[in-house]
């Protein structure tokens, strides 16, 4: 009698644990799924817009807003310069937070894609007495002048050459992108980068959800996790979509140019063929595709 | 049936001990649970709980993984003197050095795995089933060839091992041609190592070419001096028989790395200074600090200091055949090492940033509790294997001896 | 700056406590005097526009057809001030060059090339409501970059293949300009120094 109520118990026990555990497989088979999502290069197109709607739901339940991730290709025959005039730049950082809005970067812990570093013109181009830190009532100080830097976009980018998982790469229009789901965050690539032009999440990001930007790309500012690497994009949810930069739109001197480089046509072509131009670490050979140039 | 027993046999041996080797393995565990408390804690928080940032993007982990690819190096690189002096116990010393190459590899791989972001996302790194960037990534080749050296060893050791353990005669041929491959190897780790660095132009402090000559040169110091105590420890406590004048050798080889390193790291020091260029930032904040921010000096200083003080015990005739001396010079040259790996190798090459920032970094509690967690596993770790070795080799545990007892005890039933 | 003359009297048509005065007005013949002014100033000013009919040639304002290349909405001017001619057809125009004390909000700050330059380099003495050109060409206020390029030629060559001055909209369609008068004062063309937003947390701050 005993052991006949033990057995049923056990019985009841085994199914019980049977259908706790499939309901709990059916509920974790999506973050299993997850974790064994393949690089974003080797997917088909199919496999793309399945990860892709279910992003979105997931950016939805997390944000309370509808999202759209986009994962646009690169159109042929483009590629895409920068260019900045350092003979307008005021430094007066508008170029930082519009990035950081657009490109929904963590607000806390704080990730800023764009440095401005303060320079002073008696030394010309010295990193090592630059300043990001300057916070005078007024900007341009006398004496200084102002160097932004981001991601320089090199044809011969260092940082896609170390990783050691292929989670970042050059698009066929030229912007380096970084496959959030894919990087393991080893941090090879912030060491390789001589412009410090990659950041890391090291804590879980968090940006308000009013504050969130849901026009997204996968490449781009979809919202991030914690442990990966991040970058400018030169906003490629918006220029794949023919629009500018939001650096490029909020600069108030008008000291940032960006364009097609294949069009002879284009604002950064001119430049580069009518003014003075300069490369940052030229004897890198990283060849950048990001330009400085004076105006004046 | 057997390796049941073996396995059953071993446990037995690895609990088995004085006051002394309890109190050891007591203090192991309370260190592997205080560290795994602080690393469980960045697990769950993510990296932001050790001082790194982006400014100083690799630090103290990817500095003790580097330190013990050198361990791992140099306990192999052992072989060729003791093959070329023929030492008599070359076997035990074979045996030894490939044990402490085997924890010091699983060790550097821990700490590449507690740097990391995603740790659950590591097999996008294997080839096959994840898109493994070979040949172009130098931490691929690194991941390569360490962990075709930690299977090399491993095969070694545990053949050579389970040979003596069964009673018959081990494959020398075999033996031999992974040895033989298993040494090269030694190099390869430590080369590909430095190359992860040397081959970073954005990175002045590391992109000498000396970098990967001045790696084996200071392994070659700080790999045997553990080897030259362990020797001395086996000698005293076991039937281990090493002469003397071997250990003197051992030293002696020391003495030549130590003077290599210290050339290199004198030529290395006199083109930066001399030809004066903007890379002279990272030496100057090492050795004087740049401004205000001297974090970094004291540590420099003593790793240099203790280094010198090594090179002269062993250089002198004298305090080399002294034990006590030359014991000190052994702690010494290896605590010089350790903080010129652990410190003063990765953290100037990020300070000042390539932006000319400064950020001072120093270890946190958690960088500091997760090291020990892994140090103390791997100590555990080989304890363990050494004295399961030294069972089998010099205390008479094999397979016969296990079946005497068996059968021993069954006739007492 | 502009050397101290003596200002001519008219300067009572522009006071503002005239329009006062007519309200005040009660009394039948006052009011009939105050008609007979009108008159005399309505005749006066009449002829006046009949010899710049006659003399001034070119007096209408062409937009040219290139200008519809840039077309963009021009900033605002201070409310109330256009047209010029608005309160200028009164006056007799001077082309004598003077320091105003009128006009404060612009004299006050002018500072463009104040030394060699007036009011009357730009603006055209007989049409208050165009600009002009050194050659005597008038221009619309739209197409004030003209004006402006005329000394700053290279500026202005640059602005038109969108390398000086900013655009916004499609790098590679539509774009919108923005003219010079949108970010420089013309009567005080160096940029304004701004408040900088914060700088980056100090990453011994991030915990």
């Amino acid at each position: 009698m005993k052991a006949n109520k033990s057995r049923r118990s056990f019985l009841k026990n085994i199914s019980f644990a049977t259908a706790s555990a499939l309901a709990l497989s059916s509920c974790e088979l999506k973050s299993l799924d997850k974790f064994f999502q393949k690089n974003f290069r080797t997917l088909s197109k199919k496999e793309i817009d399945q990860m892709i709607k279910e992003l979105e739901e997931d950016y939805q339940t997390k944000y309370g807003k509808e999202f759209h991730v986009s994962a646009k290709p690169a159109t042929d025959q483009t590629l895409f310069g920068y260019a900045l005039d350092i003979s307008r730049c005021i430094g007066c950082r508008r170029c930082v937070y519009a990035c950081v809005e657009e490109n929904n970067q963590s607000r806390d812990p704080q990730i800023h894609w764009i440095q401005v570093l303060q320079m002073e013109k008696e030394k010309g181009v010295d990193f090592a007495h630059s300043d990001v830190h300057y916070n005078p009532e007024k900007v341009p100080e006398e004496g200084h002048f102002y160097l932004p830097v981001q991601c320089q976009q090199c044809r011969n980018p260092q940082c896609t050459t170390v990783c050691p998982v292929k989670a970042t790469w050059q698009e066929p229009d030229g912007i380096v992108v970084v496959d959030y789901n894919w990087c393991i965050g080893c941090r090879y690539c912030m060491a390789a980068c001589p412009y410090g032009a990659r950041h890391f999440n090291w804590a879980e990001p968090n940006v308000p959800a009013d504050k969130i930007n849901t026009e997204t790309h996968y490449l781009g500012n979809r919202p991030r996790l914690k442990g990966v690497v991040e970058k400018c994009t030169f906003c490629i949810q918006r220029v794949r979509e023919g629009r500018y930069p939001a650096c490029v739109e909020v600069c108030p001197v008008g000291a940032r140019k960006f364009g097609n480089l294949l069009d002879p046509e284009s604002e950064i072509r001119y430049i580069l063929e009518n003014k003075r131009v300069l490369v940052l670490k030229q004897e890198l050979n990283t060849q950048p595709k990001f330009y400085y140039f004076f105006g004046v | 049936m057997n390796f049941i027993h073996f396995i059953r046999g071993s446990l037995k041996i690895i609990f088995q001990g004085s006051k002394m080797y309890y109190a050891w393995l007591l203090f192991l565990f309370l260190m592997i649970l205080w560290g795994a408390l602080g690393y469980g804690n960045q697990l769950a928080e993510g990296l932001v709980k050790t001082h790194m940032r982006d400014s100083v993007s690799w630090a103290f982990y990817i500095g003790n993984f580097t330190f013990l690819v050198g361990i791992a190096a140099a306990a192999v690189m052992l072989v060729i003197p003791a093959y070329i002096y023929n030492w008599k116990p070359i076997k035990e010393i074979v045996i030894f050095g490939e044990l402490l190459a085997v924890c010091a590899v699983i060790m550097s791989i821990a700490f590449i795995i507690v740097d990391i972001g995603n740790p659950q996302r590591f097999w996008h790194m294997l080839p096959g089933l994840g898109t493994m960037n070979f040949p172009s990534s130098m931490l691929s080749w690194d991941f390569f060839v360490l962990l075709t050296y930690l299977i090399i060893n491993f095969a070694v050791v545990s053949h050579l091992l389970y040979s003596i353990f069964y009673g018959k005669e081990y494959n020398k041929k075999a033996v031999l041609v992974l040895v033989f491959i298993s040494i090269p190897m030694a190099v390869a780790i430590h080369t590909v190592t430095a190359f992860l660095y040397n081959a970073i132009p954005a990175r002045p402090f590391w992109n000498s070419a000396l970098l990967a000559p001045r790696f084996l040169a200071s392994a070659f110091c700080s790999g045997p001096a553990i080897l030259l105590i362990l020797f001395q420890l086996l000698r005293k406590f076991t039937h281990f028989e090493i002469k003397d004048e071997a250990i003197w050798t051992i030293a002696e080889l020391m003495v030549y790395a130590m003077f290599i390193y210290l050339f290199f790291t004198v030529a290395e020091l006199f083109k930066e200074f001399y030809s004066g260029t903007e890379h002279i930032l990272y030496w100057k904040y090492l050795l004087f600090g740049i401004g205000d921010n001297k974090e970094l000096v004291p540590y420099s200083w003593s790793s240099i200091i203790m280094g010198c003080i090594a090179f002269l015990l062993f250089l002198v005739p004298r305090t080399r055949k002294n034990f006590v001396t030359l014991n000190i010079g052994a702690v010494l040259i290896y605590a010089s090492v350790y903080v010129e790996k652990g410190i003063a190798l990765i953290i100037p090459g990020f300070t000042p940033d390539t932006l000319g920032q400064i950020y001072v970094y120093t270890p946190s509690m958690t960088e500091i509790r997760t090291a020990a967690m892994i140090f103390s596993l791997g100590f555990l770790l080989f304890t363990f294997l050494v004295k399961i070795a030294i069972a089998i080799i010099f205390e008479d545990y094999s397979v016969k001896s296990i079946e005497k007892k068996l059968t021993m005890s069954e006739q007492r039933n | 700056m502009t050397k101290k003359t003596n200002i001519p009297t008219n300067r009572k048509l522009h006071s503002p406590d005239k329009a006062e005065g007519f309200q005040v007005q009660r009394s039948f013949p006052q009011l009939v005097l105050l008609l007979l002014c009108a008159t005399l100033i309505f005749s006066c000013h009449r002829k006046e526009s009949a010899y710049n009919k006659n003399v001034l040639p070119n007096q209408a304002i062409k937009d040219t057809l290139k200008s519809t290349e840039y077309a963009v909405e021009a900033p605002p001017l201070t409310e109330g001030i256009f047209p010029c001619s608005d309160c200028h057809s009164e006056l007799e125009p001077n082309p004598e060059r003077r320091t105003l004390d009128w006009h404060e909000e612009i004299t006050g700050i002018f500072d463009h090339d104040s030394e060699n330059r007036w009011c009357l380099d730009c603006h055209d003495l007989e049409n208050r409501d165009s600009l002009r050109l050194a050659s005597g060409k008038l221009l619309n206020f739209k197409e004030s970059y003209k004006l402006c390029g005329q000394c700053h030629g290279e500026k202005l060559r640059d602005w038109k293949v969108g390398v000086h001055g900013k655009r916004t909209g499609e790098w590679n369609g539509e774009k919108e300009y923005l003219l010079c008068v949108h970010c420089h004062n013309p009567h005080a063309p160096k940029f304004e120094s701004l408040t900088p937003e914060p700088p980056p947390v100090r990453q011994e701050d991030i915990q």
